[in-house]
């Protein structure tokens, strides 16, 4: 075994197209030298049976994400928008179409 | 809210933990640990039934027994995925493992003799595995949730090779014959075992229980597993190796022989047949491999340009 962890290969995310027409879903994660053989592997350990058409991988550290701490500044100014909503508007049941 | 009471209504309204969110440094430290045990034991898993993949009987065998044993080393690979999701570092869990400070199951620690252990390991080592797993699907922690579901999806084709296998064997010779019935003989205890010591001794099943991380008792997954074996071993056509093994109507489930814990702390402790062996096994491969991980960082460090 190396003496360190300074040869560990770094993490990758993977995200896989389940089929044509559907968008990539975060499927987890692995550990590779580079971007191909993160793709190579991530064949290899997340597609075996058919599960996919095409294959993204992302190293982990490129990742920027809100954190938990963060979620009432992200995202609780939604909440009180309820005119984004389609159910917010009243029109009469004899309006067809709408 | 502070983190810890987002922590206890996640629970307690059954949703998942996510990595980010804060948690008990308690529940951190057993799911890594969990997590850990399961992926080593899917790495070591590979062993025991990898040694037949050049004596398999037919070319049809040998293709099904290497994606399976490939199916093991990717259970491994989700789960040690998700063991870093919370700071845990894979090499780090790797290198615990070899120097046994870090447990996988004790049930490869038993050799596989015979083609027919095979098939065994499949209908029960696998059978109490999906026992085990299926309510992991549910478990608190997200990641591991979502491995677990993977993980459920292939092992049903692991089972139903290994029955089949045994199957086919049933309808060969009757030495093909012997040879199930003695592998049968030899692994029902230790698939017993699978679910841990008995619930009156099992001191942390209360807290997982409480942070559902588990869903169900060892001792009600493993009356499970018996119930769903004894009438797969009645069509197979061998015998169980457990006379106190019968139906008990006003239980409404089989009631079976007291187990050997001690022979389970044995091996559990270190003096399992194969205990020396499976880690040599898994020390010299990651020896071996070392210099080709180097080698590719060094490729990789090399063609970004960077100094390796």
């Amino acid at each position: 075994m190396s003496d360190d962890i300074k040869h560990e290969w770094p993490l990758f995310e993977v995200f896989v197209r389940a089929k044509r027409g559907l968008n990539h879903v975060h499927v987890g994660s692995l550990r590779a030298a580079d971007h191909e053989m993160a793709l190579h592997h991530a064949r290899d350990l997340y597609t075996r049976r058919n599960e996919g058409v095409s294959i993204w991988v992302v190293r982990s550290d490129d990742v920027v994400s809100s954190g938990p701490d963060d979620k009432d500044a992200f995202f609780a100014p939604s909440g009180d928008k309820v005119y984004r909503h389609p159910t917010y508007y009243s029109i009469p049941d004899s309006v067809p179409h709408i | 809210m502070d983190g810890a009471q987002v922590f206890e209504e996640t629970i307690a309204k059954d949703q998942r933990v996510e990595p980010r969110d804060w948690m008990p440094e308690g529940y951190r430290k057993t799911m890594i640990r969990q997590i850990a045990q399961h992926a080593h034991s899917e790495i070591i898993g590979m062993q025991p039934e990898g040694a037949w993949i050049t004596r398999a009987p037919s070319l049809r065998r040998k293709a099904i027994l290497l994606a399976k044993v490939q199916d093991e080393a990717g259970h491994g690979l989700y789960l040690y995925s998700a063991a870093e999701t919370l700071g845990a570092d894979r090499g780090d869990l790797t290198r615990r493992l070899i120097e046994g400070r870090q447990k996988y199951s004790s049930i490869f620690n038993y050799p596989t003799l015979t083609f027919a252990d095979v098939g065994v390991i499949g209908w029960l080592v696998d059978g109490a595995a999906i026992c085990n797993q299926v309510p992991l699907c549910r478990s608190s922690y997200g990641p591991y949730a979502r491995a677990m579901i993977r993980i459920c999806k292939e092992e049903s084709f692991h089972q139903r090779q290994g029955y089949e296998l045994l199957a086919t064997m049933m309808r060969g010779t009757a030495a093909q014959r012997e040879m199930v019935q003695d592998a049968t003989n030899r692994w029902w205890w230790p698939s017993l075992m699978m679910f841990g010591p008995p619930d009156k001794d099992s001191p942390n099943s209360a807290q997982s229980m409480a942070w559902k991380i588990k869903r169900h008792s060892n001792d009600d997954l493993r009356q499970r597993f018996v119930d769903m074996s004894v009438p797969q071993a009645e069509a197979l056509g061998v015998t169980l190796p457990d006379p106190a093994l019968r139906w008990n109507a006003e239980r409404d489930h089989y009631d079976f022989g007291e187990i050997d814990w001690d022979e389970f702390k044995r091996v559990i402790a270190g003096s399992g047949p194969m205990n020396a062996e499976r880690l040599a096994h898994r020390r010299r491969a990651d020896e071996d491999g070392a210099w080709v991980r180097e080698a590719a960082a060094a490729h990789a460090a090399k063609r970004a340009g960077a100094p390796a």
